[in-house]
């Protein structure tokens, strides 16, 4: 079983090469092998006595992390559907993308993706799913953007990325909560104690997240505006990407933790009610749609919305209905998503308003869209399995008896009108889809090429998909005792079981089947009267300006906090570290009661250290208001023969030679350097921004006082200065304590100190050669 | 005997006492000088003149703490002042201190 999730991540590393000789054989003809090879091993575990297996391999043990993979019925219908269709989907791009593309990124990308999905269905560790989930978003990034010389692309690609990794990142919160409560990363066992994930008090949270991650993936309300973007990407992608697999990753999420989380009331309330607002908004926004992928675009997520709402309602009947129409909806929007990419490819457009009357150019490509649309819009007809599941949604949402109270209660008897509310508007785009493509007048000399019927090779994998809807339309038990079922099961938590019937009596279902018929007729056939009912809602009103207006701000008020602070000036940097450190020292030891004044074991002030300090401090303020640097600069000497002083009298001659000596260097450095500087110029300060200085200033120095004098009131233990003087000769074999400290017992400070100033004498040898060196170059 | 070395010793520390507030007080005038100029030369030679006053009054304290180990700062007090004072008087003068060219 890990080989056949890692088989397309080890076939992309060899796609590089295979893809050099792409003009003596399409590269897709190597990829294409892959996901038929992954159905053919998983299609043995159909069959009515199907039971669960789980397989284990190590990864990292000790995080908990390894690749435990769980196939249930539920795993097993995405990984038909992700490598059924992604073989369908990969023989079609054969066609569909020409020799001179660049086929190797093409496929690598969807090797990348189609692993990845099957790595997320088949895991049942949180970390593996969701480092999967990730890899999914990239590999869609990628594949979105795979004409990135448009612009277009680019901004698909980074709007979903963006939406879709906000996502990513909630569930792994929510994951990670999870896993952090029950004590395991699998998610088996995290159901097996789904009490004490209900009952913690973080559950409202980790239910957000956890939907978060699966509305942003599976283009719900109000995060469905990246996927009519993602229409950039090449027709295959759309239609493998944006209608079977990796939007329905959210689903999969949802009915993954059905059990678990279906128990909240609010489970019920937040998906029923944001899947049904996706499906109406969806089926609404759909018919003002020009571009044939724009209008399955938002079709995707009106079915999205309902698979959603159905798995809100959690009941028996709604869940076998969802695991249905997810199923359903894989066959016909695929197949609509490659006749829209053969109508785009025979005819250069896919603008409906220039398209019309192709039925008699590409009859074959006609015949499988009006089964596909029809189907989609759940007409009726025997033949359709559209029409099952919508039956079904409707009966799920009429029959839906949840004994609830407050906004619950009130969202379940607005259900079935909404239900039908959305499905009136399905109706209509399915119809307006079909008919304004393929019927009507044809004008042919507005199209960029001359409409022919597309190549035998393009039809086949729309064929096989309708095929597939005929077949599950004419012999649903075929595939439910078999298939459906164990799927239905393993998101409801227990045995799911239903017969599928065309014809179940004068049911509600069937009469709302009836209204959406009939009002869908009515609505589409006068879609001129009432278009303009878009110039009022939405109107200019869009998420897609909300998002962009997002965006755009974001990056402008991050401007403008940067600058705001960033301003190049040294001074303010310097102003601001300093403010910092005075407020959080002072802050830190005024609440731990750091100050304390203890004068308990000062020495004796005499007179003559007063009367240096005395010259030190005047000399200090003397150097702060020299007006001349020369003079500011010879105070400053008196200050550093003043501390030299100190020295003396502290009883510590080497350091007052030490100190004479470099004060005389640094005056002198200080006199080579100015030679070169220009005059002083008056400073031009605002007095605000000195007063400010002069603030900070004190304040910092007031802070190192008290710091000062708080250090030495605590001293809590003696110095180690004894063994110093104890050891120094005995030891050391010196009487000169402080040498003996520098070069024997502390040696390797003092070498460092010496590397530190050979450091710094190369480097102003380097600074002054190397000095205008370039501007000669 | 004792009690002639003692008044030596109580005498030398009062000397060596008032010694250190009249070095300190002709410090704190020099200090003026250096911080009011009025030219740069002024404070050079101010400058300079705080280095011997600091020479002598690390040779009190010296005599104050008996101790010989602040002789070498004696000494060295001397000759830094030397040269600071030559740095400083050439760079008032030519505005280097270092010249590039011996000719």
């Amino acid at each position: 079983m890990l080989l056949a999730v890692l088989l397309p991540f080890i076939i992309a590393i060899f796609i590089p090469f295979l893809s050099k000789w792409k003009h003596k054989l399409h590269t897709g003809f190597f990829v294409t092998a892959v996901p038929v090879v992954i159905f053919i091993y998983f299609a043995r575990f159909i069959g009515p006595g199907f039971e669960p297996v789980e397989r284990e391999y190590s990864w990292i043990p000790s995080l908990d992390m390894n690749f435990l993979f769980y196939l249930d019925g539920l795993s097993l219908l995405f990984i038909l559907l992700i490598s059924g269709i992604g073989s369908l989907v990969a023989f079609y791009s054969i066609y569909y993308l020409h020799k001179s593309e660049q086929l190797g990124h093409f496929y690598v990308y969807f090797l990348l993706f189609m692993g990845s999905m099957l790595g997320i269905v088949l895991s049942d560790n949180v970390y593996v799913l969701y480092t999967f989930w990730e890899f999914t978003s990239l590999s869609s990034f990628l594949l979105i953007g795979f004409w990135n010389h448009r612009e277009g692309s680019r901004y698909g690609a980074l709007k979903s990325m963006l939406i879709t990794v906000f996502g990513g990142l909630s569930l792994l919160g929510g994951l990670v909560f999870m896993s952090g409560i029950t004590g395991t990363a699998s998610i088996q066992e995290m159901m097996s104690q789904q009490e004490l994930i209900l009952n913690h008090d973080f559950f409202p949270l980790i239910l957000t997240l956890i939907l978060l991650g699966a509305f942003t993936k599976s283009a719900q309300f109000p995060f469905h505006i990246w996927l009519p973007d993602a229409m950039e990407a090449p027709t295959p992608v759309s239609a493998y990407l944006h209608s079977a697999t990796m939007v329905k990753a959210g689903i999969f999420l949802v009915a993954r933790f059905l059990p678990m989380l279906s128990v909240s009331e609010w489970f019920f309330i937040i998906v029923s009610a944001v899947g049904i607002a996706t499906l109406c908004w969806g089926s609404y926004m759909a018919v003002r749609q020009t571009d044939l992928k724009g209008i399955l675009a938002f079709s995707t997520i009106s079915q999205l919305g309902m698979i959603m709402a159905m798995l809100g309602f959690g009941t028996k009947a709604a869940i076998f209905a969802a695991v249905f129409h997810i199923l359903n909806h894989a066959t016909f929007k695929g197949s609509l998503f490659m006749i829209a990419g053969i109508v785009d490819h025979e005819t250069g457009s896919r603008d409906i308003r220039k398209l019309g009357g192709l039925m008699t150019f590409l009859p074959i490509t006609a015949t499988l869209a009006v089964i596909a649309s029809f189907s989609m819009a759940g007409v009726p007809f025997p033949f359709l399995n559209g029409f099952y599941s919508k039956e079904m949604f409707f009966d799920a949402a009429v029959t839906m008896d949840l004994s609830v109270t407050g906004i619950a209660a009130t969202l379940q008897t607005l259900f079935p009108y909404l239900a039908v509310l959305g499905s009136i508007f399905t109706f209509v785009y399915s119809m307006y889809f079909f008919f304004g493509t393929f019927r009507g007048k044809a004008n042919i000399d507005e199209l960029p090429k001359k409409p022919h019927e597309a190549p035998a090779g393009m039809l086949v994998s729309p064929a096989i998909l309708v095929l597939g809807v005929i077949i599950i339309g004419l012999f649903p038990d075929l595939i439910n005792k078999p298939f459906i079922e164990h799927a239905a099961s393993a998101a409801y938590g227990s045995e799911n079981v239903k017969d599928i019937y065309y014809w179940h009596g004068l049911s509600p279902a069937f009469i709302m089947s009836i209204t959406v018929l009939v009002f869908g007729t009515i609505l589409y056939l006068s879609i001129p009267k009432w278009a303009s009912i878009y110039n009022a809602v939405p109107g200019r009103l869009s998420l897609n300006t909300f998002y962009d207006g997002l965006v755009e701000r974001t990056e402008r008020y991050s401007t403008i906090i940067t600058n705001s602070y960033m301003n190049g000036s040294l001074g303010r940097y310097v102003r601001l570290i300093l403010v910092a450190i005075v407020v959080v020292t002072f802050g830190t030891m005024a609440l731990t009661g750091g100050f304390t004044l203890d004068f308990g074991n000062v020495s004796e002030v005499t007179l003559h250290e007063v009367l240096i300090a005395v010259v030190m401090v005047i000399a200090a303020i003397g150097t702060i208001i020299a007006k001349n640097r020369i003079a500011a600069i010879l105070i400053l000497g008196v200050v550093g023969y003043g501390l030299a002083m100190l020295f003396v009298l502290y009883r510590a001659p080497d350091l007052a030679l030490t100190q004479l000596i470099v004060e005389t260097v640094t005056v002198a450095l200080f006199l080579l350097v100015f030679y070169h500087l220009p005059n002083l110029e008056p400073h031009h300060e605002s007095s605000l921004t000195k007063a400010m200085n002069l603030i900070i200033s004190v304040g910092y120095g007031l802070l190192m006082t008290m710091v000062a004098i708080s250090a030495h009131s605590h001293k809590m233990f003696d110095t180690m200065s004894s063994y110093f003087v104890d050891n120094s000769y005995k030891l050391g074999g010196g009487d000169n304590i402080v040498n003996v400290i520098l070069v024997d017992f502390r040696g390797l400070d003092t070498l460092f100190e010496i590397a530190v100033l050979g450091i710094a004498a190369m480097a102003i040898f380097g600074l002054i050669r190397l000095r205008g060196k370039n501007k000669e170059e | 005997m004792e009690q002639t070395l003692e008044i030596t010793q109580s005498l030398i520390q009062v000397s060596a006492i008032i010694s250190i507030i009249g070095v300190s007080l002709s410090v704190m005038i020099l200090l003026y000088r250096v911080i009011k100029g009025p030219t740069n030369p002024d404070r050079a030679v101010a400058l300079d003149i705080f280095g011997v006053n600091i020479m002598g009054l690390a040779g009190i304290i010296a005599i104050l703490l008996v101790s010989t180990q602040f002789n070498d700062v004696i000494l060295l007090i001397g000759i830094l002042l030397f040269i600071g004072t030559i740095a400083l008087a050439k760079f008032i003068e030519k505005g280097v201190i270092i010249e590039r060219d011996m000719d």
